[in-house]
């Protein structure tokens, strides 16, 4: 009896030694969580010793919302949008990250003027930074091809489907811009009215055209299937079906939708000092240009720019591909967590309301 | 009343009531009556540990969850708890009654408070669900108040920003004051308050949730219908066909009910999309022209087609189990006396089909009102039915209350329908199998 009772507690003694060299980091799946595995996950186990777990979610902040109200918070490090990140921050649900703490860039540069505007939040750090872009089948046209975010709303001069995730974010601001609104007048015609109503309109042209997606894999497989001649998506999928899977697809940048993604540490994680530890690790200079070479979306530290290389195929030059490549910044609408903060909820219903009425 | 169901306790009583002086012993010299209670006292208690697990279960698994999804469409105590002052003072001061500097101060004292419990987050999503735009309002002002204001508290807010003025505002936080509303309920009902607290309809452009519960209702009511009319006559010949053959079809019937429901809803998606197979076939034949496509999936259309053959083998099975007892006698005794085969279907085969039938459609109808993941992929932008706006909810704007109340008028709607089926048909004449 006592030798199984000093075996069963040694054995409990190993596990929650184990348990401590473990960090658990939620984040999207797909390509997006390959670059993080490979980029962050495998240098960061074999510099500490410390296993990464990767755990998939369609949205990392759902659970992580329905963890902290259930007060059993499973996740360390949490991949969310910075919109979630400044919500859940308000909250009180996140743990608070001092930019000092944070490594600086080789150079010197401490982290808070290493990272680009709006990269530092006060419960989240940035890792990407990520478009949302129009896609386009290239051998579908063989004379004049779309360029502009206003030909996507043209179905006279390139006829066919549309591909549109279902949701108010990312169609209304399409609209305007395919409307001739200004890029940073967005927000201010989406706070009346008279511009949501003008952005329904634009809408309307091509309503019965459009395909509604939702999950992030599904406008390249629709646009792979010929069920769409355009769609919008994240421009990193479709660079890995262009590049990846040598998909005859082209991207037009005009009017992305540029948003970031964060990195969070929920109150009452598990194992708080790994999870600490590996967030500085996943953001520092090297990593951030590193995951570049798995996965077209932009490093959110200025200083990785510069380190950015070829693609893991080592042939593909990945600086035409980032989204915060200058050209690319010109007509780029940047996501505005507070707006969407007071008004999603409002402009979801509104949405769907259109939607419905057919 | 449950004793005197209990034939072991009836015999007690009865023994008790014979011979109550000198009572009846069992060889150790115990009363028999007291012997007679321990033992079925035992009996019960080994039966009630046998369905304790399955008890348990239920209660951990459908009735708490459930009770506090409930709870939650009516109990949101966002504002309530984390602005303790100025709840108070909505307490205190009846409706229509002007914000007085002691109620600024209790609004500026709670504002300074939350924000440095960094609850000001949930107040102002608390807010921001009846009055879009408000919680930036609050997480604003708490970054700014973090310092503390200065009295006149009045002038002090409102120099922070001018929409604390709004009388709407004050009226929205006099609803969230305390923690029980039922404005959940009036939002899953298209309604809302105006600044006096009035019920009214929401704007034009925001009413939605009224027809998608009508379109729910209505698609489910086609699709029990649909799998009615190809079940039926599948079901018919499973139950007369010779064994051998009737084997066969059933297992034609069953293997799709075994395979995944996602598996299925994508082979409807690669079978019915523009580029799909059906398409191709049409446009092959020459039916249609190649932009002439037809748009068959991402609509209603998609969505009852894939609901309908998904749903099809719960109409199945009910009737079958039933058909199967029908004696065939008595529709040859029907046309032994005359009758043509329709009069004896319509008068003599068709009534006793009828416990299975209602059985199939209850259970169709009330899967098909709570189906979310085939309208979800299929069912594009007029497909969509109630549960997918449940789950945008949960998952998206994060509003559960609002959820929890669509979901618990959905529950309505089923019991109330359930409640009509039993009034129509009766429980009792329910046969699953």
């Amino acid at each position: 009896m006592k030798r199984i009772l000093i075996l069963s507690s040694a054995l409990c003694g190993l596990a929650f030694a184990a348990q401590a060299a473990e960090v658990n980091v939620v984040s999207w799946g797909g390509a997006y969580e390959k670059s993080q595995v490979e980029a962050y996950n495998k240098p960061f186990a074999e510099k500490t010793g410390i296993k990464v777990n990767m755990i998939a979610a369609d949205n990392p902040a759902t659970p992580l919302k329905a963890q902290v109200e259930a007060k059993n918070v499973t996740g360390d490090v949490f991949d969310i949008e910075v919109s979630d990140a400044i919500r859940l921050c308000d909250e009180g649900a996140l743990v608070e990250i001092d930019p000092a703490s944070l490594p600086a860039a080789p150079d010197g540069t401490p982290a808070a003027e290493d990272f680009l505007d709006g990269a530092l939040q006060d419960c989240a750090v940035a890792n990407i930074f990520w478009g949302t872009v129009i896609a386009f089948d290239g051998s579908k046209y063989s004379g004049e091809k779309p360029s502009t975010a206003a030909d996507f709303f043209d179905t006279a001069k390139f006829p066919g489907k549309r591909g549109l995730p279902k949701n108010p974010k990312r169609t209304l601001y399409l609209a305007l811009i395919a409307d001739g609104v200004a890029p940073d007048q967005i927000y201010e015609k989406l706070s009346s009215p008279e511009g949501i109503e003008q952005a329904f309109k634009k809408l309307d042209t091509i309503k019965k055209d459009v395909v509604w997606w939702e999950a992030g894999a599904q406008p390249v497989q629709l646009l792979a299937d010929g069920e769409v001649v355009m769609a919008t998506g994240y421009n990193g999928r479709f660079f890995d079906a262009m590049v990846g899977e040598g998909k005859p697809f082209e991207i037009i940048w005009d009017g992305q939708y540029m948003d970031m993604d964060m990195f969070a540490i929920p109150k009452g994680a598990p194992n708080p000092e790994a999870a600490m530890e590996y967030l500085k690790f996943a953001t520092d200079t090297q990593r951030l240009a590193d995951q570049a070479k798995y996965i077209a979306y932009g490093p959110a530290r200025k200083s990785s720019t510069a380190l950015v290389g070829m693609y893991q195929d080592g042939k593909t030059e990945m600086a035409p591909h980032m989204p915060t490549v200058a050209d690319h910044m010109k007509t780029a609408v940047m996501d505005d967590p507070e707006f969407w903060a007071d008004h999603a909820a409002e402009l979801t219903e509104k949405f769907n309301a259109w939607l419905a009425a057919s | 009343m449950a004793q005197a169901l209990d034939p072991h306790a009836a015999i007690v009583t009865e023994a008790s009531g014979l011979a109550p002086e000198g009572a009846l012993k069992t060889a150790d010299g115990q009363p028999l009556a007291r012997a007679l209670a321990r033992s079925s006292r035992r009996a019960r208690r080994r039966a009630f540990l046998l369905v304790l697990p399955l008890l348990a279960f239920i209660l951990i698994t459908f009735v708490l969850p459930i009770g506090q999804m409930l709870q939650r469409s009516v109990k949101n105590d966002g504002f309530s708890a984390n602005m303790p002052q100025i709840s108070a003072w909505f307490h205190a001061n009846p409706r229509g009654t002007e914000p007085d500097e002691v109620a600024w101060g209790a609004l500026a004292a709670d504002l300074k408070a939350s924000a440095e419990a960094k609850t000001i987050g949930v107040v102002g999503t608390r807010i921001n669900y009846e009055m879009a735009g408000t919680r930036s309002l609050f997480t604003s002002a708490g970054r700014k108040v973090r310092d503390g204001l200065a009295p006149p508290y009045r002038e002090a807010v409102l120099a922070l920003d001018e929409k604390w003025g709004d009388p709407k505002l004050w009226s929205v936080m006099r609803e969230a004051s305390s923690p029980y509303t039922g404005n959940f309920y009036l939002a899953a009902m298209d309604r809302t308050r105006d600044a006096e607290g009035n019920m009214v309809q929401a704007p034009e452009e925001q009413r939605i949730y009224i027809r998608l519960f009508m379109r729910t209702f209505w698609l489910s009511a086609v699709i029990t219908c649909t799998t009615f009319l190809l079940g039926f006559p599948i079901a018919h010949l499973l139950a007369t066909l010779p064994m051998r053959k009737s084997n066969l079809l059933m297992i034609l019937v069953l293997l799709p009910f075994w395979t995944s429901l996602l598996v299925r809803t994508t082979a409807w998606m690669v079978l019915l999309q523009q580029q799909g197979v059906v398409n191709d076939i049409l446009v092959w034949l020459g039916v249609i022209r190649d932009d002439q496509r037809l748009q068959m999936i991402f609509n209603q259309t998609g969505t009852i087609i894939a609901m309908t053959h998904i749903l099809l083998p719960f109409m199945i099975l009910p009737l079958y189990s039933v058909m199967r007892t029908i004696n065939p006698s008595y529709v040859r005794a029907a046309r032994s006396l005359g009758a043509t085969s329709w009069t004896a279907f319509r008068r003599i085969y068709f009534p006793q089909t009828l416990p299975g039938l209602g059985a199939g459609a209850l259970l169709v109808f009330i899967l098909a009102v709570g189906y979310y993941i085939t309208p979800a992929l299929v069912g594009g932008s007029s497909g969509q039915l109630i549960s997918n706006m449940i789950a945008m909810h949960m998952t998206q704007t994060l509003n559960w209350s609002l959820a929890a109340a669509l979901a618990a008028l959905l529950l309505l709607g089923v019991l109330a329908l359930y409640w009509v089926y039993d009034r129509l048909v009766g429980i009792d004449n329910l046969k699953l199998g």
